[in-house]
């Protein structure tokens, strides 16, 4: 009854061709992001921003640049954590070499600087594909953690090979560093997961989406048409490089403040990526954001659950999150391939017909 | 996002139903899970037990009894910050991690938040600077003592000479691992022995080619750093290539029963450091009568005793005794993080207090300042006897070389205050 595109008309091209078509959809978008912007900056706490919002937000850029790779462009990519270690690097190196820039716009170099290096990466994508090319990026994770333990001028030198974040301001605020008020550092990454989204969205709706679905689809009958895959997938590794660069940047330098490359960036940090990919739906914006609120938020819940409200001891919860979710994943992958993204097009489906389903 | 919407406010009912209040809170970031699980247990069971025995024995300290409130870290950084984020609201008097990460991750959250942290014997080494670290204390020892008391060692193995000499160190490539690779390079150039670094990715199932190299160089001594299921491999790998058992040497993170046991009769004579003594204490007996008898042990009470159990067990000692000495100088038994952090700057532990605790001589005697907040650092070496599963101490509490370890902390410590604008002086 309300969810239906019956008598919402359109009156300009530029109307029709929004982003949300449905005025439902488009009143839940400003909705969601009224919330995230002026009620959540006045009630988070410390536990709420460094335990799951800016995880999330963070997870979230991260997983809509794999998504654009994986899902959109149809390139497996399980480089994810190391493309992740260059943001950081590259936000950490020019924090340190230039304190006197705004790190709003380091963060948005130390994206363009992954670009380059994904980029460089997905060269090899030009002539192998599916799981070969997955094992050539797979290379390129191996490669940027050793190299980021390897070479001493990306830590700087420093004694123990991790690097910490310098105190950095916007406007005044300190988003980076301990002395950050978790509002400052929240709004600091809704705003980049605000952008990317937006960013994302349109470029998916554009040519360059269309091209990239095309190459995902069949690369051959994309070729046939006109779709120059040497662009088409350079630019989805680049694209998708960009907004993993900038989660790395933010993960460094907003959330954990010093990172160790092997822990932080490794193997299974890009496989959370593609889970949350795989889980959220792939090709997917919403479905980026399901997948990594799923991956970050349950096992959170899951302690809360089972420790602060069962009394349970922790090592059981810890080993009970390790079954559920594992379970959770193949439940979801067996019923539900399409993930999370998918059961949200169902419900929309069903809105549409809702109250007079037939 | 809907769905995170409603996920977050089915999150926020969950998380409104907390835990009742109680006295004194002490968060146990622990990890029983994962590849470092098989050395996290058995010192959170030594130190969890020991503070149930303070309050079933003692009712608490100084009279208020203390809550215990432990979070599983997985010795993984991001748990542990939100472990730490977790705990941190209840009013939480000092945190133990037991991870160098997540150290390195918490000094400048705990320092923001004026929660003392007690890293014992890990954690960042210019920490003992203390007037740059207010709020990170690492007594009895850090790293670089450690580094230093295995050289003394050999030294002293050696008729004071190691010229010539080749020292391999196989570490844990991470912020632990690397800890020590200052010191023994200032050692090295000082003794004039060769040092050899072998990184091993963590965590450290795969360290073939590692021991193939020391197979082919052969060192004459090998020295690791190394937690977890690295320890385990390594012993396996060095039995598989050959290399002299007496002649490999673990700091005090690689040497203990989990480590030596899977290599079984081929682990007999691995050298470790220890910072803690091994032995029949009384107070073992009073944790198996009143907590474990009692059903309140930590683990299954099959690690009382063991070298980490009883570490753990010093850890809270050291705490208790610290919040103790807080309650006196504040003059209050219901004491705030800061006053605890007071308690451990002036805490002063004698062999009588040991003794009158039922652990004589379990560590060293040591004093905290505000200029040292990191003891005497001594520590023993121990070997192992595969046939009794028995650590046996080779030595008594080996000095440390302070001459060059002090101006390496002063040194590292002064960056550190550059960097993050700290004026250091005492608080």
């Amino acid at each position: 009854m309300l969810y239906r595109e019956a008598g919402d008309f359109k009156t300009t091209y530029a109307a029709d061709s929004q982003t949300f078509p449905i005025k439902f959809d488009r009143y839940r978008y400003w909705a969601v992001l009224g919330i995230a912007w002026l009620v959540i900056p006045f009630f988070i706490n410390d536990y709420w921003a460094n335990a799951i919002l800016i995880p999330f937000l963070i997870y979230a850029i991260a997983a809509i640049g794999l998504n654009i790779l994986t899902g959109y462009c149809g390139q497996v990519s399980l480089g994810t954590g190391g493309f992740m270690a260059v943001g950081a690097y590259a936000v950490y190196k020019l924090m340190t070499a230039f304190p006197d820039v705004n790190i709003f716009f380091h963060v948005i170099l130390a994206g363009f600087i992954t670009a380059i290096v994904g980029a460089a990466f997905g060269l090899p994508s030009l002539r192998i594909k599916g799981f070969y090319l997955a094992v050539a990026t797979l290379a390129a994770q191996f490669f940027l953690v050793w190299l980021f333990n390897k070479v001493p001028w990306f830590y700087n030198y420093s004694a123990s090979g991790q690097i910490n974040a310098p105190e950095r301001f916007v406007f005044d605020f300190a988003v980076t560093g301990a002395n950050a008020p978790a509002s400052a550092k929240y709004l600091f990454c809704l705003l980049f997961v605000t952008g990317c989204a937006i960013l994302a969205r349109n470029l998916t709706r554009g040519s360059t989406g269309r091209q990239w679905m095309a190459i995902r689809d069949m690369d051959i009958a994309a070729e046939i048409i006109g779709v120059n895959p040497l662009r088409a997938k350079l630019s989805a590794f680049a694209v998708s490089s960009f907004f993993i660069g900038i989660a790395g940047a933010l993960f460094f330098a907003v959330y954990l403040g010093a990172v160790e490359v092997g822990e932080a960036f490794g193997i299974s940090k890009s496989f959370l990526v593609l889970f949350m990919c795989i889980i959220g739906g792939l090709g997917s914006i919403f479905g980026s954001f399901a997948g990594a609120a799923f991956l970050v938020l349950l096992p959170v819940a899951l302690k809360v659950l089972g420790v602060d409200v069962l009394g349970w001891p922790s090592s059981t919860v810890a080993h009970l999150q390790l079954v559920a979710i594992g379970g959770l994943i193949m439940f979801f992958l067996i019923k539900e391939p399409h993930g999370l993204a998918q059961l949200w097009r169902l419900t929309k489906e069903k809105l549409r017909l809702w109250p007079f389903p037939y | 996002m809907k769905m995170k919407t409603f996920a977050t406010a089915a999150l926020a009912g969950l998380l409104a139903s907390g835990p009742a209040l109680a006295e004194l809170v002490l968060p146990d970031l622990s990890y029983r899970t994962g590849p470092y699980a098989a050395n996290g247990t058995p010192f959170s069971d030594g130190y969890q037990d020991y503070l149930n025995l303070l309050n079933a024995r003692d009712g608490g300290i100084g009279g208020e009894m203390i809550r215990i409130e432990e979070c599983e870290t997985a010795y993984n950084t991001e748990k542990g910050v939100e472990c730490y984020e977790a705990t941190k609201g209840d009013a939480a008097l000092m945190y133990q991690p037991l991870s160098t990460g997540i150290t390195y991750q918490l000094i400048p959250k705990a320092t923001a938040d004026g929660i003392p942290m007690h890293t014992m014997g890990y954690g960042r080494t210019s920490a003992a600077a203390g007037e740059t670290f207010p709020w990170v204390f690492n007594y009895p020892a850090t790293y670089w003592d450690a580094a230093s008391v295995a050289v003394n060692y050999l030294l002293s193995e050696n008729g004071d000479d190691l010229s010539g000499k080749t020292i391999a160190l196989i570490y844990h490539n991470s912020a632990y691992g690397k800890e020590p690779i200052r010191t023994l390079e200032a050692l090295s150039e000082k003794h004039g022995f060769k040092l050899t670094l072998l990184p091993v990715d963590p965590p450290g199932q795969e360290q073939k080619s590692q021991w193939l190299q020391i197979r082919r160089e052969r060192p004459d001594y090998v020295i690791m750093w190394g937690w977890g299921v690295q320890n385990q491999v390594a012993i396996q790998e060095a039995a598989n290539v050959g290399y002299p058992m007496d002649q490999f040497i673990g700091n005090w993170w690689a040497g203990a029963e989990p480590d030596v046991l899977p290599a079984g009769m081929a682990a007999d004579g691995y050298k470790s450091l220890n910072m803690n003594r091994i032995q029949a204490y009384p107070v073992l007996d009073e944790i198996r009568t009143l907590v474990i008898d009692a059903g309140n042990g930590a683990g299954d009470g099959s690690n009382v005793g063991q070298v980490l159990y009883v570490r753990g067990m010093y850890a809270a000692m050291l705490a208790a005794e610290a919040i103790a000495k807080a309650q006196e100088l504040a003059g209050t038994s219901s004491v705030t993080p800061a006053q605890v952090r007071d308690g451990m700057e002036a805490l002063d532990i004698t062999n009588a207090r040991m003794t009158e605790l039922g652990m004589e001589g379990i560590g060293p005697e040591f004093k905290v300042s505000c200029q040292n907040h990191s003891g005497s650092g001594e520590g023993l070496v121990q070997q192992w006897n595969a046939t009794d599963k028995v650590w046996v101490p080779l030595t008594d509490f080996i000095t440390p070389d302070k001459s060059v370890i002090d101006p390496l902390i002063a040194e590292d410590a002064a960056a550190y205050a550059a960097e993050n604008g700290i004026t250091p002086g005492c608080l």
